[in-house]
């Protein structure tokens, strides 16, 4: 097993700890984040932009 | 009208000036908004892109929500060689100053006991993978396709997939462990959702994602109890990612007072 260490912030993680973690504060106008369970929505996009040829994994499982 | 009001954090005054050449979401330089005793760290935006049904639509797309994304985070690690900033998730936004002035007045009270509880201490991330079959060879075609009858076929079929579970049975031992023992280290703990291979670009199938806090000066301790999950578990890699702020610590929810499992726990043991 390897330890891997310090490399450069990879976007998926940045997403886990933006989209999930923070204050979570309704501001004056936008739409209520907390609200959404972004990680696993907007995923499902963000999936399909990255590779279309590759079906959501959420659909695998039940 | 000068744009909508981009928040990143909330922090306690501090005395050092960011980087001059800093910018942050849509290329606006972050600009501090003190109110009491707190200071709102904001960028100005525009409307078109962040009133409520533009930042629907952006979300959906990566490239943008990319952007931002490392924008936000350029602006918060740049807050913590100076301050222990206390991370609002991506996304919020505001009308004016004033809208941001009344959201610190409101919340005074909670951010400051996070500011307290999150001060001198960093996140760090551990997630692990369980490696991709590697006794096996990879999908090529067998060698002698035709030669292998169909309850040979079956056979393997049936020790592979035994093989699969053991090892999966394996990583969920190894990463309950180990969560076991960071989380007996830090401060705090949470368990995010698994990586999506596909998003993440990494082989092998995420089996723990989690987040521990841990003080400033324990740091290099946390690292090398990490470190020391080097021990016979072959399939399986362990990566190691942070200091990160303390995005995942930042909730309301006081430590010990998570409900058991976290918001997003129960996705990640399964």
């Amino acid at each position: 097993m390897t330890v891997v260490e310090r490399r450069e912030i990879a976007l998926v993680d940045l997403l886990d700890r933006l989209l999930a973690g923070g204050v979570v504060i309704t501001g004056d106008i936008t739409l209520r984040i907390a609200d959404v369970d972004l990680v696993r929505i907007d995923l499902n996009a963000l999936i399909s932009s990255v590779n279309q040829n590759v079906p959501s994994p959420f659909e695998e499982s039940p | 009208m000068t744009g909508l009001r981009y928040v990143y954090a909330v922090c306690r005054p501090f005395g050092t000036p960011l980087q001059a050449q800093l910018t942050g979401v849509g290329g606006d330089p972050p600009r501090l908004v003190p109110h009491r005793d707190l200071v709102a760290v904001v960028s100005h935006v525009p409307e078109a892109d962040f009133a409520e049904e533009s930042l629907r639509a952006h979300l959906e797309d990566l490239d943008w929500l990319t952007a931002v994304a490392r924008a936000h985070q350029g602006v918060i690690d740049a807050l913590t060689t100076v301050t222990t900033p206390l991370p609002l998730r991506l996304g919020t936004v505001f009308r004016d100053d004033s809208g941001v002035r009344s959201m610190i007045e409101a919340r005074e009270e909670n951010f400051l006991r996070g500011l307290d509880r999150l001060e001198g201490r960093v996140e760090w991330g551990v997630k692990v993978y369980l490696e991709s079959e590697p006794e096996q060879a990879p999908e090529r075609p067998a060698p002698q396709p035709a030669a292998m009858s169909g309850r040979d076929y079956l056979r393997r079929r049936r020790e592979q997939t035994r093989s699969r579970e053991d090892q999966w049975q394996r990583a969920e031992t190894f990463a309950t462990r180990l969560h076991a023992n960071l989380a007996g280290f830090a401060e705090d703990s949470r368990l995010h959702a698994p990586q999506n291979p596909t998003l993440s670009g990494h082989r092998g199938r995420n089996v723990l994602n989690a987040a521990y806090l841990v003080p400033r000066g324990e740091s290099e301790a946390f690292v090398e109890q990490v470190e020391r999950t080097k021990d016979d578990s072959p399939g399986l890699r362990v990566e190691l990612t942070g200091p990160w702020a303390a995005y995942s610590f930042a909730g309301e929810e006081a430590a010990g007072e998570e409900p058991a499992g976290g918001r997003t726990a129960g996705e990640g043991t399964t």
